[in-house]
Parts: C-alpha cells; structure tokens; sequence
C-alpha cells in the first residue's frame, strides 16, 4: 500500500545528493571557537574588558599605586619644607600666556600683606615677576626611599618664586606635595588590612565552612556579635589602646591590624555559605574518598572554586578602610604626625573656621573621594566577571 | 508569636553578655590606668602626691581586685543600674550619660527615618529603570554620598548652613536654650540644627540601602509571578505595588540591623566635628584619658542599641511575615 497507488503522481521533492557530515552542525564558527575554548580567567578578563567603568577605574588605581613608588621625583617640594613667607598660601594658578604673548606654563609671584584691621593674611598675584615652571629640576633634596640621595623633581618652578598650586598649610608647607605623600601611607594601609582580614576571613570562614556543626555555630555567634558593634566606636576605642610610646611606623601597623580584626567578618561569612554549597560536590567526595586532607581539599578543590568571588568582594571593603583610617585620623585617634596620610591632612581642617578661611585645606578629600569610587566601581566590575558563566 | 518573641529575646542574653567581655578586654587592655595618668598629671603639675590619698583611691575603685572580680562587678552593677563612676567628671556615669544617649537616639531615629524616606523611592526607581540614565545617576549620587568622609561633608554643610540660613554654628540648639527646659521655641531651634546632622549621617546608609533594595527588587520582578500579571494586563504601577513590593518592604524592615551599627558609627564621628551633645564628643575624650568606666558604659550602650534596633526590627519583620514568625526555630 504506497502512496502512488492513489493518485499515481509523485510529490515532487529536494534531496541532496552531497554527502551528509554530521560534524557539519556543530562546528563553531571561530569566535564561537575561541569563546569555548577560553580558559575561565580569559573568559573573566572578557566579562571585566565589558564594564568600562571598571576598566577606567582599574586604570586610575594602577596610576595612584604606581605614584607612590616614586612620590619624591613627583612632588615639587619636600613633605615638611616650610616657606615662613607664605602660610596658609592660597593656591596659586598656572598661566599660560603673559600679556597676550606664549611663554609656556608660569606663575605670578605672590606678594604677601597682612591685613592690619583684621590680622589675616593677604596674597595678591604681583603680575610684574613671572616664574616659569621647569620640567626635570633641581630642587629640594630628598632620600629616594630613604636611601637614594638626589634632588631632582618632575616639575618645579625658577629661582626665587614658588609653586603652591593647592595652597600651603599653617606651617607653610605645600599641599599639593604632602598629598602626593600622603597616598603612600593612605594606599597602602587599605592594601595592608585587606591582605590581613582576607587571610582572617578564609581562615576562620574556610574552618567554620568545611566542619559545619559547633564549631560553625560558635564562628557564626562570633561573626554575629562583631558586626552589631558599630565600627567606628569599636576603632577609635582600640586605637586608644595602642600607646603613646610606639613608633609611627609601629601604629601605623597597629591600626592596620585594628582594621582587619574588625572587618574579616564579611569575608568569613562569604566563604562560609561558598564552601557549604561547595562542599556537597561530587569532587569534593571523591577527594575525601581518596583520602585527601581537609587542608588540601579545602586549599586546592574548593578556595579556587570561589577566589574570583573573593577577590571582588575583598576589592569592595577597601574602600571601608581608606575611609576608617580617615576618620580615625581626623580625630586624631591614628596615624599621627610625623608620618602623613590623607587622613592626618584632614586632620588640619578640623574646625568651622578652616572652612570659611582656606577652604583649600580640605583638598586632600579629593583623592579620598576618587579612590574610593573607584574601588567601588572596580569591585563592581570584578563582581560582575567573576561568574563568567552566568 | 509569643514563642517566637520569647525565643528571640533569650537568643538577645548571651550576645549582650559578649559584647560586654570584649568591651571590658578592651577598656582593660591598655597599659596602667587613670589613676597613673592622674598621677602623671599632678606631678607634672608640681603638686605633691600623697601616696596614702593615691592608696585610698585605688582601694575605692577597685583597681587593687583581679580582672575577673572587677569585670563581674561591673557587669552585675550594670544590671542594676550602676555603671561606676566617671574619674574625668567625678560623676556616677549614668549621670554623665543619660541625656546624651537620648539624643544619640532621637538623631539615630530620625536619621534611619530619613534613609527610608530617600532610598524607598530612588530604590524603587532604581529597579523599574534599570539601566536608564536616571539609574545610574542616582547610584551615582549614592556611591558619592558613600565615598565622601562624613565629617567632611559635615563640616562643609555646617558652613554653608551657617552662611545662607544663619543656623548657629555647632551643637544641636541655640546656645540661648541650652540650659532651659522644652518648649516649642527649644523644639524648633533643635529642628533647625537637626537635619544637618541627619542629612551626613544619612548619606552613606542610604547608599546602601538603595543598591541592597534595587537588587532585591529586580530579583523579584523576574519572577514568573510578574511576568504573569504582566500578561494578564494589570497595569505596572499597580503590580509592582501589590506583589514585589511587599516583599521589599520585609528586607527593608530587615536591613535595619546592617543599617543601624552604620548610622550609630557616621552619628559618633559626626557628632565630634558638629561638637554635637550626643554620645561622640565624650566617648572620645573618655578613651583618651582613660575613663574606663564612661568609656566602657558608652560602648556597651551603643553595642546594646544595635541589638536592641535588631531585636525591634525582627519583632517588626515577625509581625509582616508568617513564613518567619511561625518557622522561626525550624530555619534553623
């Protein structure tokens, strides 16, 4: 019983005579290729390369981090050079063109007059003296790094005239070279407490994680309790507690620490519910069941499962740092002087009356507040590439 | 519910009783005490000391005691009330304390108060928006308000209050009423002064109350639930404040205990450069001249309104939602 029984005519229809390849459907075209192949930092490299916010801001962060290598050459003038003829200089502007003719970029000088009626001081731009400003110059000297005698900067002005392009403190010292000095320990303290409380957070959350039962309840308890003190409070009081006597340089470790015990909790709680999910894996029993340790099987299957999260999240929370150690400078409670953050600066504009007459003392806010936002958008970024897959 | 309130109240008991170890491990941690620097202070005064006056004064404040015993009794004078006493002002604390820690509160309440007012309809926005351009200027504006030191800002705005709307400058009314008691002319004089505060410290919460609430709610709306009502034609204001709203609100009752340590934390800081009568300005002096017992008591109340803000809120959330109140012990 065929069709053509019926009708007796044929349905007319194609059929290929080419040889029928059944790998045909599935070959990639190149990018396809090259996307599958892609090994998963590539692919979060890809997903990060997107969020271009992200990209500027990691851009802008490399930038300031590469600065504080070399902040002697980059600043115009030495961290506590003072100039007893002009304090609390305003900021100076930079021209260009003097009377209409080029001559590159310059300075008027700066004629100082105190007000006798009111007792302030009085700049005026004295039109008459120019000061070029001269690339690759000879001007304070300087230890580079502590070791290196040289006194050569990347910009600075002619003999006789001065260059406060952000201003000058109460002693006279310049603004814009104590904040380029100032990243050096403002950066760094970030960088430092992250390293600690990340260490402290994959410790505790990885043990707290992988054991499950008492020992979890008692991390969580623990976590629970740290978290419903408020921060700042917590801080000031533990700075407090380190002693007059100790060094700069130690304090400046001392408050490091003081930040990391307080802010691993976020951390720990992040590897925690990561590693409760992992754990349950069928890699994860098949390393138990070849007998790996807990140690392995927690360091070499499960922490590169979830680094990525990590990284991001450790990224976001320094931001949180910068900002404490600002504020615990500002009230004086951390770094203190000799050393200089942006913090201790800030510090300087502490009253009311700071702000009404020179407001350019708050200026060192300004990189706070760009780093910050870039950490945050670069945390942003890393957060969304860490799951490449999604 | 009762069960529940019970339970989540006897859970409050030991957390308060380890905030209270490290509190005292940290008013105990630094070297010597007050009576040494008070020592230092006389002499360097030239006075004499006498060191049976100085022998007395260890006796009566129990500095002579072990740790164990004098953190036992502090703990078990706290339960009745007596916090110890103040070397610095030479005043039982709670004295010391006690009109201060009420307006840490009453900022603390407003300032929560006005995070809500401004995250609820920008996160709203946030959500229904995504990826529009007000989108991402609100988070801008956020994430600024979020990398701005609040101190700073504070100062800033404490001029240009100062400037344009003659707000005197500092504390939290006009010197003329500071010693009088209330009455509308001190209430608004308090309100004139209020917002300054509560705008700085409600800037950094407020950022992250927006983003927590926009991911919550885009989660939400990319449930079926949505997608359905969408297809069934109900118009988007209407569902979006029926169904996915609802359940922001639980979160938004919920994020008060990541909220709170946040504005006790911007309102203490704040407080010192506004030289605001809270809570802020003293703690510090008390932990630089080591007034263990102010110090101590401060920290231990500022501890206990986070946990009782916490408490407050998971009453609250109990109350809005059954899932809670009735699996309270089985989510466990």
């Amino acid at each position: 019983m065929s069709a053509d029984t019926g009708s007796g005519r044929k349905l007319e229809h194609f059929v290929s005579q080419a040889p029928f390849d059944p790998h045909a459907i599935e070959a990639l075209s190149p990018e396809q290729e090259r996307y599958y192949m892609a090994s998963q930092w590539q692919l979060m490299w890809w997903k990060f390369i997107r969020h271009r916010l992200a990209l500027i801001s990691g851009g802008f962060l490399l930038i300031m981090y590469a600065s504080i290598l070399i902040s002697e050459f980059l600043a115009p003038y030495n961290l506590h050079t003072r100039n007893i003829n002009s304090i609390y200089a305003p900021p100076q502007s930079l021209h260009m063109f003097h009377e209409g003719a080029f001559i590159g970029p310059f300075v008027y000088g700066n004629r100082f007059t105190l007000n006798l009626s009111t007792l302030s001081r009085e700049y005026k731009e004295d039109t008459t003296k120019i000061y070029r400003v001269q690339f690759f110059c000879r001007g304070d000297a300087y230890k580079f790094w502590g070791y290196l005698d040289s006194d050569l900067h990347l910009f600075c002005v002619e003999e006789g005239g001065t260059l406060f392009l952000l201003g000058t403190d109460r002693l006279g010292r310049d603004i814009l070279s104590r904040m380029i000095y100032g990243a050096r320990i403002s950066l760094t303290i970030g960088l430092i407490g992250i390293t600690l409380s990340f260490l402290l957070g994959m410790v505790i959350g990885g043990i707290a994680g992988y054991y499950g039962g008492v020992i979890d309840l008692v991390v969580q308890r623990m976590i629970e309790i740290l978290q419903s003190f408020p921060q700042i409070p917590l801080w000031m009081a533990l700075s407090a507690v380190l002693p007059v006597t100790w060094s700069p340089l130690l304090i400046y470790f001392g408050i490091t620490v003081i930040l990391a015990m307080i802010d691993w909790t976020g951390l720990a709680r992040a590897v925690r519910s990561k590693l409760l999910a992992l754990r349950e894996e069928d890699y994860c029993l098949a390393a138990q069941l070849m007998g790996a340790k807990p140690k392995r099987i927690i360091g070499r299957h499960l922490m590169p499962g979830f680094m990525s999260h990590l990284i991001a999240s450790a990224t976001l929370s320094i931001p949180t740092m910068i900002l404490g150690e600002t504020a615990l400078s500002f009230l004086g409670l951390g770094l203190r002087p000799p050393v200089t953050s942006w913090g201790v600066l800030l510090n300087e504009a502490q009253n009311i009356s700071v702000v009404a007459l020179y407001p350019w003392l708050i200026l060192p806010v300004v990189p706070v507040v760009l780093v910050i936002l870039a950490f945050s958008f670069l945390g942003d970024g890393l957060r969304d590439a860490a799951d490449p897959y999604k | 519910m009762l069960q529940y309130l019970v339970r989540r109240i006897l859970i409050m008991i030991p957390t308060l009783l380890a905030i209270s170890l490290i509190v005292f491990l940290i008013i105990e941690l630094p070297p010597g005490d007050y009576l040494e620097s008070y020592i230092s202070e006389l002499q360097a005064q030239g006075e004499t000391v006498d060191q049976k006056h100085i022998e007395f004064l260890r006796e009566q404040y129990g500095f002579d005691k072990p740790v164990m015993t004098r953190y036992w009794e502090w703990l078990t004078g706290m339960m009745v009330g007596d916090f110890g006493f103040s070397f610095e002002y030479r005043l039982p604390v709670s004295e010391v304390v006690g009109d201060r820690l009420f307006l840490t509160i009453l900022v603390s309440t407003v300032t929560i108060i006005f995070t809500w007012v401004i995250a609820f309809p920008i996160g709203l926005y946030s959500a229904t928006h995504q990826y529009s351009w007000g989108d991402y200027g609100l988070t801008f504006i956020g994430l600024l308000g979020l990398a701005t030191p609040n101190f700073l800002l504070a100062l800033i705005m404490l001029y240009f209050a100062n400037v344009i709307f003659g707000t005197s400058i500092g504390g939290l009314m006009n010197p003329d009423y500071i010693d009088q008691p209330w009455s509308w002319g001190k209430f608004l004089s308090v309100l004139e002064h209020l917002w300054i505060p509560v705008v700085v410290i409600g800037t950094s919460g407020t950022a992250g109350m927006i983003r927590r609430l926009r991911a919550n709610l885009l989660d939400e709306l990319q449930k079926q639930y949505v997608t359905t009502a969408r297809a069934k034609g109900l118009p988007p204001l209407r569902l979006l404040l029926k169904y996915p709203l609802r359940t922001a609100i639980n979160f938004f009752v919920a994020d008060i205990g990541s909220l709170l340590p946040n504005i006790i934390s911007g309102a203490e800081l704040v407080a010192v450069v506004l030289s605001l009568p809270t809570t802020g300005p003293v703690l510090i002096a008390a932990l630089q001249s080591q007034d263990m017992y102010l110090a101590g008591s401060f920290l231990m109340f500022l501890a206990s309104l986070t946990v009782i803000g916490v408490l407050i809120s998971d009453i609250l959330l109990a109350w809005l939602d059954p899932r809670i109140r009735l699996a309270g012990g089985a989510a466990k």
